[in-house]
């Protein structure tokens, strides 16, 4: 397989979030502002390519049966390294994303291409795998913030666009994240079926 | 790969035996940046919210047990002679559950800067409490008033502090919090309302909140 048509494969063809729609608690819960969205996104880029990797390196010494929990012991390792590092080099960040790092153990998003990409192919591809889906996660997220943050207050990466009084602020609360994630949706399949 | 039951033993166990020991590694590593940051932290908060001083207001604090909450004393010196302190306390009765912030008072209780430390308020409604309790624009600042002087509850409940728009729950916990370290810090008894009992009692706090819901 064309090795930049992996990485596009993950941003477009299979967007995690627009088009496979996997990992949906992290993507509705953290989307309330366009830096934490991205910001997850990395965080789960990060994730996704290391479990990548190592699952790749090892698939073919673990036993079918016992697959899916080593792939989660060894998704949950990298989650708490993470964590680990960015509450002691990064306090500022994990101070406002530290509720949702260890939500990514449960993302599907990292299971899922471990066990549809990553155990059926080579550690190189699997790495690009990671990054075209975590890079299509990031856009995704970070999209979704933005649009969730300027139409609730009027901001975008906290710079103000319009005033705050004219925002709608159910886009910030929990309906808003549907609400903008379905016609983001609706946004990107019309532009796909052109 | 085949499974049969020595396999999947032996994988298993050299796997979370391995991964036992990176975590472990990492943990050790990352154990005293950990704790500096949070000491770093917490010694920044002292510094913003507290009177200029040049003791040790973390080695010299003292806390107070109340009703099942903690509320630590920060005091504040500067050559010898005290000059306020910062206390941080908390409160149960937010909208999301506990809210905990560090306030600043002069030595005669004066409030003197506030920062919010950790909370579960909703973004873009009860969160603004970090920004709003400090701008000064109609009644809604706290800076400079003093708890005993002004009525440190929200205007609907015949205070003297502006709530923030739409969320007065999280406004009135708020100033709970702020008042139950102003208490603290006089050595006043602290009201049995900041207890856990919130939603069995039927004390002002709680019948608010259906009202709240409709605001909002």
């Amino acid at each position: 397989m064309n090795k930049l048509k992996i990485i596009l494969n993950g941003i477009i063809t299979e967007n995690p979030t627009f088009v496979l729609l996997l990992g949906m608690c992290p993507t509705l819960g953290t989307t309330s502002s366009a830096i934490n969205g991205m910001s997850m996104g990395l965080a789960t880029m990060f994730v996704l390519m290391c479990s990548n990797v190592v699952i790749s390196c090892i698939k073919d010494l673990i036993p079918d049966k016992v697959r899916i929990p080593s792939f989660i012991v060894i998704i949950a390792t990298f989650v708490t390294v993470l964590q680990l590092c960015m509450q002691a080099y990064l306090p500022a960040l994990y101070e406002s994303l530290g509720l949702f790092i260890p939500l990514i153990v449960v993302n599907c998003i990292i299971l899922g291409r471990a066990e549809a990409f990553a155990a059926k192919n080579n550690p190189f591809d699997s790495l690009l795998d990671g990054i075209g889906i975590g890079l299509g996660f990031t856009i995704a997220l970070s999209l979704l913030g933005a649009t969730r943050e300027l139409l609730g207050t009027g901001r975008i990466f906290n710079i103000s666009i319009f005033p705050e009084e004219y925002g709608a602020l159910a886009f910030v609360l929990a309906p808003g994240a549907f609400i903008a994630l379905g016609l983001l949706i609706a946004i990107v399949n019309k532009l796909k079926t052109r | 790969m085949k499974s049969n039951m020595l396999n999947m033993v032996a994988v298993l166990t050299t796997i979370t035996a391995t991964v036992g020991a990176i975590l472990g590694g990492v943990y050790k590593l990352t154990e005293a940046p950990i704790a500096e940051a949070a000491a770093r932290a917490q010694e920044e908060a002292i510094r913003i919210v507290a009177p200029d001083f040049d003791n040790n207001p973390i080695a010299e604090s003292d806390t107070i047990e109340s009703h099942g909450q903690e509320i630590v004393i920060y005091p504040a010196s500067k050559n010898g002679a005290p000059v306020g302190a910062a206390v941080k306390a908390s409160s149960r009765n937010g909208f999301n559950g506990e809210i905990s912030l560090i306030v600043g008072f002069e030595q005669d209780g004066t409030v003197r800067q506030y920062r919010v430390l950790s909370h579960s308020e909703t973004p873009g409604l009860g969160a603004k409490m970090e920004q709003w309790f400090r701008t000064d624009k109609n009644r809604q600042s706290i800076i400079g008033k003093h708890p005993e002087k002004s009525n440190f509850t929200v205007s609907k409940d015949g205070g003297d502090i502006d709530a923030i728009t739409a969320s007065t729950i999280t406004s009135r916990a708020f100033l709970e919090a702020v008042s139950n370290a102003y208490k603290a810090y006089m050595n006043k008894p602290i009201d049995a309302m900041s207890g856990s009992s919130t939603h069995t009692s039927t004390d002002t706090i709680t019948q608010p909140h259906n009202e709240e819901e409709v605001t909002r």
